[in-house]
Parts: C-alpha cells; sequence; structure tokens
C-alpha cells in the first residue's frame, strides 16, 4: 500500500492510478473467487515457471512481489537471481506476480505451496505471520555485516527472533522544489516555529504551504505518523499502533489538534486529490513542500532533479527529531517452502552487499540497499541523501499500514483519518469512534 | 421416443373400457438417467458454487477469523458483528443512505430516460442506428475505460469541467457531491442499457395494437401509455429488477473511484473492504455481505411471485 508503480503508459498521471485501481479490482475479485473455491495455490498458478522437482537442493524457489516487465523493481529481482544462480549453480525458480496481487493474497499462499523465499516487508504483519508460524527463524543469518540496530529491530519478531532479511528502504521526509526555494530564499526550517514562520511566508507569496492529497487514502498517514512521533515519541507511536495505547488518549488527541492548526496551511480538498496530482503541484511550484516518501519521484521524473528533502522539524523539545517512518523490504523464508535449507543459503547471500550489488547492476535504476557496504556509485543525489538521513536515524517505523493491524489500518484509520480532514473540528467524537473501532478489532 | 410407446400398450389393462386412458407416458431407464443427469449436474453446481458460499458467510458472519489457520480458529461471537455494525462502525449508516438514494435515482433518471430514447427511436428516424450505437456504448465499455473518462472530466487540478467553467470543484473529493458524480457517471452507463431492453420490448409488440389504437382516435401519448405500456409488462418488471439489482450491488466506478470512501460509501464496498485484498475481518466482512443478501432476497421474493403469478394466468 506503501508503494504503488504506476503504469508506464502515456496517460494523465491523474488517470494512471485510476486505471491502476480498476485493474487491481479486477485482480482482487479474482483473487476471492478462488479463495472460495478453496484454491489454496492462487499466485502459484499466477507464475509461468513453476517446474522442477520441489525437494531438490539443486532448486530453491522464489516468490517475487514484481511482475514481469513492470520496470526497475523487476529487474533488481531478476537480477538477484540470475547472479545467485551464476554464483551457487543452484537453480532460482522465480515466480513473479504483480505487486498488489501479491500483497492481497499473501494468506492463501502462505498457507497454500508458497515458494521458498519470498519478497515481503518489515513491520506488523511480519510478526503477524511470524507468530502464526508461517516464517522460519532467521536470526542466525543475524546480525549481517552492514546492516545497523535499527534493520535488526525492523526485522525481529515479538519473540526476540528475526523473520527478515531487508533489501531496500525509502525514507517519508518534506520534499521540495530547490529552485523554489533558492527563488524565495527559503531553508529548511528546524523547529515548529520555524516551519509555521515559513508556511506563513509561503501562503503571502500565493503557494499552498505544504502539498497535500489523500483521495488515496493511505498519503495523510505519513503526516500522522510523523506527528504522532514528533509528539509522543517513537515508543508511544509503536506501542498505539500496536494496539497497546488506547487512541481516546490525551496524546493522540494533541496529535490530532497540532495537525488541525496545521491544516490551513495544507492544499484545500484533499480528498479529491491523487498523490500524483499532489507531486505534480509540488512541482510546479504551486505548493512549498510535501511530506511523502522517496518514490514521489515516480510520478514527476522530469523534476525529479530539482527536488530535495528535509527531515520533519522537531516539535516537542524533549523529543530529538531523530526517528522516521523509512518502509524497509526484505526477504522472508516461508515455514511452508519445500526446500528449507536452500532457501535459508539463498537468503544469507541476499543480505550481503554483493546482492545488492548485483540487483542494481542488472536495473534502469537503483533502489537504496539496505546494506550499508552497498555500493552508491549509482545513487543519485535523493538516493544518497536517503541513505544518509536513514543511518543516521536512532529509530525506523514502518508506515502506518505496516506497523499496525491490516484490517485496522485500512477499514479504520482511512476512514477515520479522511473523516477528520473533513471535519477536523470534531476530535473527541473521532478519537472515540477511533477507539471502540480499535477494541473490536483487537479484542481489548 | 418410439421406447415410450410399448410401455403405453403394456400398462394398458382393457384398451376399450376407459375413453380418458391413464396413458401416463413413461421414460425409458437411459431418458431416466439424461433427465437426472441434466438436473442433477446444474442443481449441485448451484448448491456448490451459490448455496454452500452463501451459508458460508452466514456461518462466517457469527465469528472473528483471519484467514490463517483452519477453520477451528474461528472464534464465535455471536450477533457481535451486527451489533457492532449497526452502533460502532461509522461507514454503515450513510452506506445504506447512499445504496438507497441509488435506487431512487436509477429509477427516476436514467430509467425514465432510457424509455423515452427507446420510444424516440423506435421511429424511423435518419440516423436511428448511429444513435443506438452512441448510447448503448457506455454499456460495452469497460471499467477501466469508464473510470478513466470520467476522471479526465472530474479531476479537480487537472479536469475538463473545472478548467471549461474555471472552477474550482472537487467532485471527487467533496462528499456533498461526489455521490452525485458518480451518479451522473452511472446513469451515462446505465441509460444505454434500458434504451435497449425497450427498444427489443417495442420491436415486439404487434403493430396492429398501435394500428387498432389509431383508428380509435388515440394519439401517440394515450397509444404509448394506454396500450404500448401494458403490453411491455414483462419488460417493465425485468427492467425494474435489473433497477433494483444494479443499485444494491452497485460497486464498481466506486471502487475504481476511491474505494467506497468518503462519502462513496455502499454496502458492497464495505465487504470487499473488509474481505477483499489486504484486510482479513471475514467474520465482519460476511455480516455485511449477509444483510446485502437479505435486502436483495426481499426485492428478489417480490420478483419471483409476480413472474409465478404471471405463469399461472
Amino acid at each position: 500500500m506503501t508503494r504503488q508503480n504506476p503504469p508506464k503508459l502515456f496517460v494523465p498521471p491523474s488517470a494512471q492510478v485510476t486505471l491502476a485501481a480498476s485493474r487491481r479490482s479486477f485482480l482482487r475479485s479474482a483473487a476471492i473467487g478462488g479463495a472460495l473455491l478453496g484454491s489454496s495455490s492462487l499466485l502459484a498458478a499466477c507464475g509461468g515457471d513453476s517446474g522442477g522437482g520441489g525437494g531438490s537442493t539443486k532448486t530453491v524457489k522464489f516468490g517475487v512481489n514484481e511482475a514481469k516487465g513492470s520496470g526497475p523493481a523487476y529487474q533488481r529481482m531478476k537480477g538477484f537471481a540470475d547472479a545467485y544462480q551464476k554464483k551457487s549453480g543452484v537453480t532460482v525458480s522465480a515466480n513473479y506476480v504483480d505487486h498488489n496481487t501479491f500483497q492481497e493474497s499473501i494468506n492463501t499462499y502462505l498457507q497454500g505451496q508458497p515458494d521458498d523465499v519470498f519478497a515481503w516487508f518489515a513491520g506488523y504483519r511480519m510478526q503477524q505471520f511470524a507468530e502464526d508460524g508461517l516464517l522460519s527463524d532467521l536470526s542466525d543469518l543475524w546480525p549481517i555485516d552492514g546492516m545497523s540496530d535499527a534493520f535488526k529491530e525492523a526485522s525481529t519478531s515479538s519473540d526476540g527472533k528475526q523473520y527478515l532479511v531487508p533489501y531496500d528502504y525509502y525514507p517519508w521526509a518534506l520534499f521540495y522544489s530547490k529552485s523554489v526555494w533558492d527563488q524565495n530564499g527559503w531553508t529548511p526550517p528546524t523547529t515548529y516555529d520555524d516551519m509555521i514562520t515559513l508556511a506563513e511566508d509561503m501562503k503571502g507569496k500565493g503557494l499552498a504551504p505544504f502539498a497535500f492529497g489523500d483521495k488515496d487514502g493511505w498519503p495523510a498517514m505519513g503526516t500522522f505518523d510523523i506527528l504522532n512521533m514528533r509528539i509522543n515519541g517513537f515508543d508511544f507511536h509503536m506501542s498505539l499502533l500496536g494496539g497497546d495505547e488506547a487512541w481516546d488518549s490525551n496524546e493522540v488527541k494533541k496529535v490530532f489538534e497540532t495537525w488541525a492548526n496545521l491544516l490551513p496551511y495544507h492544499q484545500e480538498d484533499p480528498l479529491g486529490r491523487t498523490w500524483q496530482e499532489t507531486a505534480t503541484s509540488l512541482a510546479k511550484g504551486e505548493a512549498g513542500m510535501m511530506m511523502f516518501g522517496t518514490f514521489i519521484g515516480d510520478a514527476i521524473p522530469d523534476a525529479v532533479d530539482d527536488l530535495d528533502f528535509f527531515v520533519y522539524p522537531q516539535i516537542d523539545p524533549s523529543i530529538p527529531a531523530d526517528s522516521l517512518d523509512a518502509p524497509i523490504d526484505g526477504f522472508a523464508l516461508a515455514s511452508g517452502g519445500k526446500n528449507q535449507d536452500a532457501g535459508k543459503a539463498f537468503l544469507k547471500w541476499l543480505g550481503t552487499a554483493e546482492a545488492e550489488d548485483a540487483a542494481n547492476a542488472a536495473a534502469d535504476a537503483p533502489m537504496i540497499g539496505a546494506n550499508s557496504n552497498a555500493s552508491q556509485d549509482s545513487y543519485s543525489a535523493l538516493q544518497l541523501k536517503s541513505a544518509d538521513v536513514v543511518s543516521s536515524a536512532t529509530h525506523i517505523a514502518q508506515f502506518l499500514d505496516r506497523d499496525t493491524d491490516t484490517d485496522f489500518a485500512s477499514t479504520v484509520m482511512i476512514p477515520s483519518i479522511q473523516t477528520f480532514l473533513k471535519n477536523p473540528s470534531d476530535i473527541d467524537g473521532l478519537t472515540k469512534s477511533i477507539q471502540e473501532q480499535k477494541v473490536s478489532i483487537f479484542g481489548s | 421416443m418410439t421406447a415410450t410407446e410399448s410401455h403405453a400398450t403394456t400398462s394398458g389393462r382393457g384398451s376399450s373400457a376407459a375413453p380418458k386412458p391413464r396413458r401416463r407416458r413413461r421414460l425409458s431407464i437411459t431418458d431416466r438417467i439424461v433427465v437426472g443427469l441434466m438436473v442433477a449436474v446444474p442443481a449441485l453446481l448451484v448448491l456448490w458454487l451459490v448455496w454452500l458460499p452463501a451459508m458460508g458467510s452466514v456461518a462466517l458472519s457469527f465469528g472473528t477469523w483471519n484467514g490463517i489457520g483452519s477453520v477451528d480458529q474461528i472464534k464465535w461471537v455471536g450477533f457481535q458483528n451486527y451489533h457492532d455494525i449497526a452502533t460502532i462502525y461509522p461507514p454503515f449508516w450513510p452506506a445504506m443512505r447512499h445504496n438507497l438514494i441509488w435506487l431512487v435515482f436509477l429509477f427516476v433518471f436514467p430509467t425514465m430516460l432510457g424509455i423515452l430514447l427507446a420510444v424516440v427511436l423506435d421511429g424511423n428516424m435518419r440516423f436511428g442506428r448511429f444513435y443506438q450505437t452512441a448510447f448503448y456504448l457506455p454499456v460495452v465499455l469497460s471499467l477501466a475505460l469508464i473510470g478513466f473518462i470520467w476522471q479526465l472530466f472530474y479531476s479537480r487540478d487537472q479536469g475538463l469541467l473545472n478548467d471549461v467553467f474555471h472552477t474550482q470543484v472537487d467532485w471527487y473529493g467533496d462528499p456533498k457531491i461526489n455521490l452525485w458524480a458518480v451518479l451522473v457517471a452511472t446513469a451515462w452507463r446505465h441509460t444505454g442499457y434500458v434504451m435497449l431492453l425497450y427498444l427489443a420490448g417495442l420491436k415486439s409488440v404487434d403493430n396492429s395494437l398501435r394500428e387498432a389504437a389509431a383508428v380509435d382516435g388515440a394519439n401517440q401519448v394515450q397509444t404509448f401509455f394506454r396500450v404500448v405500456f401494458p403490453v411491455m409488462r414483462p419488460i417493465n418488471v425485468i427492467v425494474l429488477v435489473i433497477v433494483v439489482i444494479e443499485s444494491l450491488r452497485a460497486f464498481d466506478l466506486v471502487w475504481v473511484i476511491n474505494k467506497g470512501r468518503n462519502g462513496l460509501e455502499i454496502i458492497a464496498a464495505l465487504v470487499s473492504q473488509n474481505v477483499v485484498g489486504e484486510a482479513t475481518r471475514y467474520g465482519f466482512g460476511s455480516a455485511l455481505a449477509v444483510i446485502m443478501m437479505v435486502i436483495s432476497s426481499v426485492f428478489i421474493a417480490i420478483y419471483l411471485r409476480i413472474v409465478f403469478k404471471e405463469e399461472q394466468r
């Protein structure tokens, strides 16, 4: 949900999301049809090449959440597979599935006949699978040379063991257009007050200080996350999303109150604007800055060289601005996979800088390698800065929809945040409603 | 059918006695097997593909289950899901209201417009075929394309409507407007559908009825309302049912636009939000689906009653 690959067609950004959405909804209905018929191996059926003896030590099955030909992300995955096959002599039988389809069918996939190694991401959902016994313990692969403790923390489940080998990440920060800021002599603010002063100045010059769109439902979560981390701290944020805090508490109300104060500086009518349209308004100089992930460039490829970013400024003076959202993607070992040993050997290699270099070498555009020893030669300026920001962060959160129960994120938080954006004054009613639904989902 | 003859003669006990012989034509073994299979196979399919999942949904609606592990992981919670839906689930009541608005709107505007277009196009008009095709085209367009077309009109910052009228209306984002914006898009598609059904109906109306009405001195309007419309009763019933079903299962456009949130809540979208895709509130979603099923059943029952009554006549 936090990253979507727009199709490479010549259509306006506003339409791309519609096309993607309808393709998804079709696949989704296909998925539920399959589920109803009791077909447990839907994903296995999607990929072309599922041949080869399952139990052979010479073959490892690799489930990839990128469809064939879907751009650099696919090329990197193929790069991983090809390089390992060449190096080790083990046949990597890869199963390429569309990103969203993969994500949405994951339950049936893992309980059916999953591939040995599959692409997933860090966070609550990974932990849930680990708790349900669907993932194999990878703690003997850790520590991984070149990966910081923040990455280890993100790969760890509630039992203290690791279940993930990260391969890339993309931080969320405030993006801006360098040329626009240079013209006006603006510099990144480091405190809340500085940010308000800057926003006032932007408003005076006819710009919307914050480009803002939430038609897709998830982009505004980024703002909630960072405000909560800055106001209540990382630990409270994680425990709130983990279901251990009350949503109608004063802490949460304060987050929404701060946000309500900031809303006049946000672009109007966010609920009708897709994230691609939001990014376009930033590129056109209609807005001053935008809270988003580094994949913002996908929507405005021509303006990407003019973009720069800074981490969200400090709000509470007692809480350092050292935590941020930086969703981490990684590989896990399915406990239902037939070839555990070969899978683990493959994973051990996948965590190395060598593997990430091979993946980046095979693609038109590089990812930011999770392994800090990976070569940064091919990185863009934005990626170099991202790597720098994330490696200096003390805590990394995974984004709201990855850090909490999926049902809660999609059926409660998306509508609730949208309700808040429509009517920012009724914070008591809003938080009460979230809390009631949270209890219904988490059971406490 | 020669085999049935021999059965008939053997069963006859003294052919002269009864003027109305009990000659019930019995089927041969082969025929019985064939008929049996023809009934049993579809029945089993319906049972397996329709009734089993439907009953499964009803059962699931009384539990909570996230789809992981076998069915014994289901925690049975009684009517908790239904209670939660009615009390603490904010999108539910708006969704009921929106479905109702949808029904009334579809019935009042596109259906009437469709009938009107059909009547107009039924006359021998120049380029009639062309207009027919033009109005019917939206029905055959794929959903992706329809979503794409309307996004081009409605986009707040880049859309045609705001560009032409120099307005800043947030067509899809403002919950007071977006339902109506979507209803217009739906009407665009629905009108052609109704038009085609009525055109087919009108073609089947015996022309002598119209001539007779004309001889009796009825004008065009009178002919339509007093003669043609009542004759088309079967089509009317079908159209009525289609409108009801379409408005209940209204889903696709809304899902394409914003997945049924923010002013576009409708029951079918809520069901999908909860069970399809990443979310796995199977119990809760099933309860919503059951509510939807109950409402549709009422209309289906009414429809079947009308159909059976018709057959009995």
